[in-house]
């Protein structure tokens, strides 16, 4: 009894050393799951889950074509477009969409599970993201319509955009007194 | 507040006054009742008497405002036709010191004010750490805490100045404001969870309707970043972030990532859709710069400026702010010639890293048509660029990070225009 009493107390005083106040509560794995949202480019963070743009097609419109329209071309001036602008970005006028601009398709999955549909976030199941997201790419023409995305070919669908994005180069700007 | 005087009965609140101070002795609930009572048998007194004006002044009151006649307000502009996606801006012009009051310190939402109970709010920290923990605001609270004055600059102040020179300084720079902030350093919170060497990359996410999520190096985190949870001395506005905001001194305002309640400790970055189809600068060529995370100095003259009008000729004191995301405003030089010639400002103490500056530059304006301008040189040396400069490097469709000289026009009618 003495011993164990011990044994706590030591095991105790290790915790509080590695843990300089030992404030806060050790997070659980429900902690992480009620909030494990992000997804990166190499797919890590990406449920298991499929769908095609066919199935797709249903769901964007009864839950997206009120705001982004029909075809994704947007209403100007009150909701992005979701299409076209590819070949736009050195014109005088870039049109910035996620056929134009996004460089992964994974972020397109992940902003649409954690942020859309815009009035009710994170109310589609894994299935229905990865079904309205194929059919997001496909009227950007960059899935066929019975094209399985999944945990796997999500990752894989290469953006126009892809090489688009260099690293900050800044102080580019050298000014004259 | 029983004990405070309804507003209709002040005339009779010197009685109540002198009822309170002789109460203030008694306990709480006691003294609250003999306030009522004395304040009903002052109603009853008003009945029969003819009301005789107080000329003592307004009573106390528990939470101040400001005085009826003060009006300067924010500028909303929402960008969808879905509410809270857009911005509220500071009115520089009317503002004095480098201090933003809290209420109108710039917003800029992409998914509303979320209405968050403090009790409930949890903070996350999990990933690449040897002990993945979750704090209250308690917690948080009882660790060193630490306050700092720097500004915030949202990365896209600005956006359609280059092109368009914008008509006053709310427009053209009022998504800056500046405020002290108290919060815990986050090195202390990752050092209780222990950061694991793979981690490179922290992924800080807001408990705002779209759970918006911002990459950020390691490296920052552990230099001077903090978890704040009070501005200028009270607990944070809900738009700022209520009850926990990441602050990130000197970087784009939308790193600074408010309604906290995740980072995650990763080795590389997420790739979210702020650090990619936004906040990023797209360049001539057609390509992008990304995590342009710091935000270059810059200075602006908020008066005279856009919109407002000069008395006479005579003595005017030109005055506006500097700051640089790169530590301290060392310089800031001001023209009345349309920058012909450029003279020393007085810079204001405090003069502090990270944080706007208040510059003061005497001027005798002689009545006749005048381009005044500014600007700034951190500790880096690094010199404001001309509009002209910038867009020779960066052209008219990288949007964000715009920070040219801004020129006003002063005409002889005493009005204030772009120039
Ligand atoms: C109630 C209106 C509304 C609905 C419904 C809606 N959205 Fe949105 N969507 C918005 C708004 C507003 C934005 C811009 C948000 C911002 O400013 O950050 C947006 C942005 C987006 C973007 C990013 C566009 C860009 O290039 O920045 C995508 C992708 C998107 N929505 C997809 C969807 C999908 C898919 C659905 C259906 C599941 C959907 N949205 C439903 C209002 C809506």
């Amino acid at each position: 009894m003495r011993s164990m009493l011990l044994l706590l107390c030591s095991a105790g005083v290790i915790a509080a050393q590695s843990q300089p106040y030992g404030f806060g509560q050790p997070a659980t794995a429900a902690d992480t799951a009620q909030k494990d949202l992000t997804v990166f480019p190499n797919g890590k963070g990406l449920p298991s889950g499929k769908g095609t743009a066919d199935q797709g097609a249903a769901i964007y419109k009864e839950k997206c074509a009120e705001c982004h329209n029909e075809k994704g071309e947007g209403r100007p001036g009150q909701y992005p477009a979701l299409v076209g602008g590819i070949g736009s970005l050195t014109s005088a006028k870039p049109l910035k969409t996620v056929g134009s601009f996004w460089p992964y398709a994974t972020t397109v999955w992940d902003y649409i599970r954690r942020a859309m549909p815009f009035d009710h976030p994170r109310s589609l199941s894994a299935d229905e993201v990865y079904a309205v997201t194929a059919f997001v790419l496909h009227l950007n023409g960059l899935v066929e319509r019975t094209q399985e995305l999944n945990e796997k070919t999500l990752p894989a669908v290469k953006m126009p955009n892809r090489d688009g994005f260099v690293p900050d180069r800044r102080p580019d700007i050298k000014s004259k007194r | 507040m029983l004990w405070q005087v309804p507003e209709a009965l002040r005339w009779v609140a010197p009685a109540c006054y002198i009822v309170q101070i002789v109460t203030e002795e008694l306990t709480p609930p006691r003294r609250r009742f003999l306030a009522l009572g004395a304040s009903l048998a002052g109603a009853v007194v008003a009945c029969r008497k003819a009301p005789v004006p107080s000329e003592s002044g307004a009573h106390m009151r528990a939470y101040g405002e400001r005085s009826p006649h003060e009006k300067t307000v924010r500028v909303v502009r929402e960008l969808t036709k879905s509410l809270g996606t857009g911005s509220s801006r500071t009115p520089l012009g009317e503002l004095h010191g480098i201090i933003t009051p809290s209420a109108l310190h710039f917003e800029r939402h992409h998914s509303g004010v979320p209405a968050i109970d403090p009790a409930a709010h949890r903070l996350l920290v999990d990933g690449l750490v040897e002990r993945p923990l979750t704090f209250s605001l308690d917690d948080l609270k009882r660790f060193p805490s630490a306050s700092r004055i720097c500004f915030i600059e949202c990365g896209g102040n600005s956006i359609g100045e280059p092109g368009a020179n914008l008509p006053d300084v709310q427009k053209s720079h009022g998504l800056l404001s500046c405020s002290e902030w108290t919060g815990v350093p986050l090195s202390i919170v990752l050092k209780e969870a222990g950061l694991k060497p793979e981690a490179t990359w922290m992924i800080a996410e807001g408990a705002d309707a779209g759970r918006m999520s911002r990459s950020i190096p390691v490296s920052k985190a552990l230099d001077d970043a903090f978890l704040a949870y009070a501005q200028n001395g009270e607990a944070l506005r809900p738009e700022q972030g209520y009850p926990l905001r990441l602050l990130l001194p000197g970087w784009e305002g939308n790193t600074n990532v408010k309604w906290l309640h995740r980072l995650q400790l990763v080795d590389q970055p997420a790739m979210s859709a702020k650090e990619t189809a936004n906040y990023t600068d797209l360049m001539p060529d057609g390509k992008a710069q990304q995590f342009t995370f710091v935000m270059e100095a810059r200075s602006v003259i908020t008066r005279p400026s856009g919109g407002q009008k000069l008395a006479g000729p005579g003595f005017h004191e030109i005055t506006g702010l500097a700051w640089s995301g790169y530590g301290k405003i060392a310089r800031v030089e001001v023209s009345t010639d349309a920058g012909q010639t450029w003279a020393d400002a007085e810079l204001q103490a405090p003069v502090l890293s990270k944080a706007a500056v208040r510059f003061r530059y005497p001027w005798r304006w002689d009545g006749k048509e005048a381009v005044i301008a500014c600007r700034c040189t951190d500790e880096t040396g690094y010199l404001q660029p001309t509009r002209d400069e910038f867009i020779a490097v960066r052209g008219l469709n990288s949007g964000y990070h715009y920070n040219g000289i801004k020129p006003w026009r002063v005409n002889a009618d005493g009005t204030v225009t772009n120039a």
